[in-house]
């Protein structure tokens, strides 16, 4: 089984797409990595020689950041709009989309799940 | 769209004279007062402290090296949200 950055690919699966369940790297970064080591697309991950593996490795530590270290670069990024105080960072701060989308409706993603807040009960009609 | 890189970052000119002129000492150090939200801060703002518009009254920015190349609206909110009803 091939091991690279800490995460186990799929072995019968084409390297082009093996590649991407790294986080941070892509269909196209994937093919540029193996481009780069000499490599088919098509070769399954389970395939690879040692030294494919090798030029594989080096490649993604040299020129790629991916899982750990990009995870925190982003968090690094968001935690900066927050303490700067702009407005992308209080959005970030109030779990509001960023981009200046409605929020009236939708924004679920943002948002989460609806909390339903109790209406204000409608005056009977007489 | 971002803007293009050729044109440089957009700061208003009068807003610039006075930065300039705090920089060069030709001006006393102090609050800048400023409705020009749309210019961008450039490093020569740093350490200023600016009173940026929000539309109602002037917010007092304090500007770092970690805000350059935001504009000074963004630290001026517009708008002032308190939440949604809560008693009578």
């Amino acid at each position: 089984m091939a091991r690279i950055a800490g995460i186990d690919l799929p072995k019968n699966k084409r390297g082009e797409i093996a590649l991407t369940y790294i986080y941070g790297i892509g269909r196209s970064t994937a093919q540029r990595i193996l481009s780069e080591g000499g490599i088919n697309w098509d070769k399954k991950a389970g395939e690879w020689n040692d030294d494919e593996l090798a030029a594989i490795r080096n490649f993604i530590n040299s020129e790629i950041k991916v899982e750990g270290a990009l995870r925190s670069e982003t968090q690094m990024n968001i935690k900066r709009l927050m303490d700067v105080a702009c407005y992308r960072g209080l959005r970030h701060r109030k779990g509001l989309p960023l981009r200046g989308q409605r929020t009236r409706t939708n924004s679920r993603t943002r948002k989460g799940k609806r909390k339903t807040v109790a209406g204000k009960k409608k005056a009977t009609k007489k | 769209m971002a803007r293009s890189i050729k044109k440089g970052p957009y700061v208003d000119a009068n807003l610039m004279d006075k930065v300039t002129a705090i920089a060069e000492g030709k001006a006393k150090k102090g609050v800048v007062k400023t409705w020009s939200r749309r210019s961008t801060i450039t490093p020569e703002f740093v350490g200023q402290t600016f009173a940026v518009h929000n539309g109602n009254k002037f917010i007092p920015v304090y500007v770092t090296e970690y805000m350059v190349g935001h504009k000074l609206g963004e630290f001026a909110p517009t708008r002032n949200f308190k939440g949604h009803g809560g008693g009578k």
